[in-house]
């Protein structure tokens, strides 16, 4: 068979039903074999989009999500959605188009050296020589993309080694020297923690994304419940932990709960699961470690000690490592710091309410609320995406959201590609203005597809975040910050055909959000909010 | 402190660019980087030299070991370092100064490897620190060109550090 049927099969061997992407000459002859294939492609409007989408599909199914582009722009398209991946160690195979092989290093028309331009933001990446080694580059592909520190791996190729023949024979297994993720924890230092867990009186736990990645959900609140430690996460790890849960205290960070930063500066024992410990969360790495003693535990040896040091560091698998801890540790007595971190919990601030605007806090409070339980949430980037960590009850669902890279425009796409990876979960992207005019060219694409997302956008008339920041740090000398100009966003989704409402009242949230999650159909709610809502 | 980091990595198009673009992204201070094919053709090995405290090591190897056409990451002890180093040196030389700097090639351990009516060209293999000094002690015959290889390094004894 050719080159290009071979990544077809090869995407149909790896269970692959769904992929999204963007068409061109250098990729011609793998769409050509798309037709006859019964993947389903997702034509976006943006490679960016097919991006982020797929990453989404990635986080939901956690197996990789497949984006597909053409060579030179198509492929430079696709950056900002590799590098958002990245950051937040999502699972995602990306296939690009690249000029004749022969021509390569000519700045032919269309040529870009993808693999070179995208080196800092992929896990690893292939620039596919000969198209025997496909079978071996796709299996490795989706491998490296899945297992470890999951992240998005690129495979370049040229438009002739699509249509060169070869044999076709998957492989059933991968080896590959230089890639040995460990899994199993060290039983020794295993121990150690153990140890460590029962010797604390005011232990915590910080769990982020990674536990996502292990699927280790179950187990860390196994473990938690089992040993009755708090819990707080970093906004990669929202919705580890409902939000109604006794154990739980909330996102630490600047923009965190005040009960998750207290635990974390009261305790004498802190364990970080899954998480770097961003400069996001952790306000004063080297400050904190000379209070409590840390345990630090990641598949990815090179997070422990980079941001943080470590006391006990613990390379493994999170699931694994969750799974023998629960088995193996004791109920701790932490009765009293309990409470002491319920006291800091307190009842949150009353609302401030303006009229004429909705408060964004109510808003997305009321959402979730009376969204499913399993439903999945996704936040732009801006201060709506602060209100959105603030305020979302997560139940059992997921909290999606750009944490590492702060990527704006990503809710839009990242909904539609969540949709596709599930057959009937609610899916909500709450987006500011300026985010959501990054990315609603794929309204279209919604329509298409017969994509139901539930689009919140609230809309201020400005980069909200960034006209805080001036207006805190620049004594209010705005600039290039005012959004004012866009249309009735409303009136917009309802020229593609989607249902759509603005609100403009704190005392018709219930009825909005009734409207919006209504029907099995797409919908679009506007609401206005004050531009100088502020960030918490 | 130096130093000496021994890494094995898959003999490939790309694989250097992969290695170097992780030094200045993560701001790495490399002194000298070697590389070359080994025992199996299919490896090459490099040996890298960087200045920095153990932080910076750790955080180097961890790095390294993240690339997946890295096979194996290890710093050499400096107790069992073995390293030499390849310079090549030219500088004036005239009929009066040509004598002297004999007398410097044969301390130095150092060959002659071209002679012209004006210029010599000097080869020395040895440990860094006497290439430095060899460059010194020719500093005032007016060197032209200087050519060093970085430093390559294995370890000393039995233990070998290769794919097995
Ligand atoms: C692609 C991209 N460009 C620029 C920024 C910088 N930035 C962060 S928040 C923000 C404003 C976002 O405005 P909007 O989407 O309306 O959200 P709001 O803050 O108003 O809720 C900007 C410009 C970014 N994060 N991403
Ligand atoms: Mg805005």
């Amino acid at each position: 068979m050719t080159g290009a049927k071979a990544i077809v099969t090869s995407l149909e061997q790896e269970g692959v039903t769904t992929v999204f992407g963007y068409p061109g000459a250098a990729i011609c002859p793998v769409y050509d074999c798309l037709r006859e294939s019964p993947i389903c492609h997702i034509l976006v409007r943006q490679e960016q989009n097919a991006g982020h989408a797929a990453a989404a599909y990635g986080r939901i199914s956690g197996r990789p999500g497949v984006c597909i582009a053409t060579s030179g722009p198509g492929a430079l398209n696709l950056l900002t959605a590799l590098a958002t991946a990245y950051m937040d160690s999502v699972p995602l195979v990306a296939i690009t188009g690249q000029v004749p092989s022969d021509q390569l290093g000519r700045d032919v028309f269309q040529e870009a050296d993808i693999t070179g331009a995208a080196e800092p933001f992929t896990k690893h990446s292939f620039l596919v020589k000969n198209a025997a080694d496909i079978p071996r580059i796709m299996k490795e592909a989706f491998y490296l993309a899945s297992t470890g520190r999951q992240g998005p791996v690129l495979i370049d190729l040229p438009v002739d080694i699509q249509t060169q023949e070869l044999d076709f024979l998957y492989p059933e297994s991968v080896s590959i020297r230089g890639y040995n993720p460990s899994a199993k924890a060290n039983p020794l230092q295993l121990r150690r923690v153990v140890e460590a867990i029962a010797a604390a009186r005011r232990p915590v736990i910080c769990a982020g994304g990674g536990v996502f990645g292990a699927g280790a959900r179950a187990q860390m609140r196994a473990f938690a419940e089992r040993c009755r430690i708090p819990v707080v996460t970093t906004m990669m790890g929202l919705g580890l932990m409902p939000s109604s849960h006794p154990l739980y205290f909330g996102m630490l960070g600047s923009f965190g709960s005040s009960a998750a930063n207290y635990a974390i500066r009261h305790s004498d024992l802190l364990i970080l699961i899954g998480t770097r410990a961003g400069d996001r969360a952790m306000r004063q790495p080297g400050v904190l470690e000379k209070r409590t003693r840390i345990i630090h535990i990641d598949i990815d040896p090179a997070e422990i000690r980079k941001n943080m040091e470590a006391n006990i560091p613990l390379v493994a698998d999170a699931r694994l490592a969750l799974e023998d801890l629960g088995e193996n540790c004791q109920a701790a007595d932490t009765g009293m710091w309990l409470a002491e971190l319920k006291e800091k919990l307190g009842a949150g601030a009353p609302f401030s309410d303006c009229p004429a605007f909705v408060n964004p806090h109510r808003l997305v409070a009321a959402l979730t609320e009376r969204l499913d339980s399993d439903a999945i949430y996704i936040a732009d980037v801006g201060l709506n995406q602060i209100w959105s960590a603030r305020s979302a009850r997560i139940k059992e669902g997921r909290f999606l959201t750009s944490g590492g890279m702060g990527t704006m425009g990503y809710a839009l796409p990242a909904a539609m590609g969540a949709r596709l990876a599930t057959t009937a979960r609610q899916v909500v992207a709450v987006m500011g203005d300026g985010g959501f005019q990054m990315s609603m060219q794929e309204l279209a694409t919604l329509c298409q597809h017969d994509i139901p997302v539930r689009m919140v956008v609230l809309r201020n008339d400005s980069l909200g975040l960034v006209r805080q920041i001036q207006k805190q740090e620049y004594a209010g000398r705005y600039e290039a910050v005012d959004l004012s100009g866009g249309p009735d966003f409303a009136a917009l989704a309802q020229v593609y055909g989607i249902r759509a409402m603005t609100l403009s009242d704190n005392d018709e949230i219930d009825e909005a959000v009734d409207a919006l999650l209504a029907g099995e159909k797409s919908f679009l709610l506007q609401c206005l909010v004050s531009p100088d809502e502020p960030a918490l | 402190m130096k130093h000496t980091i021994s890494v094995l990595v898959e003999n490939h198009a790309g694989v250097l660019s992969r290695i170097t673009g992780l030094f200045s992204r993560r701001g790495f201070n490399i002194d000298s980087l070697a590389v070359g094919v080994t025992e199996d053709k299919t490896v090459s090995r490099m040996t890298i030299v960087v200045e920095g405290d153990s932080y910076t090591v750790e955080q180097l190897e961890k790095q390294l070991n993240k690339v997946v056409d890295v096979i194996k990451v290890r710093t050499i002890p400096q107790q069992d370092l073995i390293s030499r180093e390849l310079m090549l040196i030219k500088c004036n030389a005239t009929g009066r100064t040509r004598s002297e700097i004999l007398d410097i090639a044969k301390i130095m351990n150092a060959n002659i490897v071209d002679l012209t009516k004006n210029t010599m060209t000097l080869e020395i293999c040895d440990l860094p620190d006497r290439l430095d000094l060899l460059e010194e002690l020719l500093k005032s015959y007016n060197i032209q060109e200087v050519m060093r290889t970085g430093t390559i390094a294995l370890q000393r004894g039995g233990a070998a550090i290769n794919v097995k």
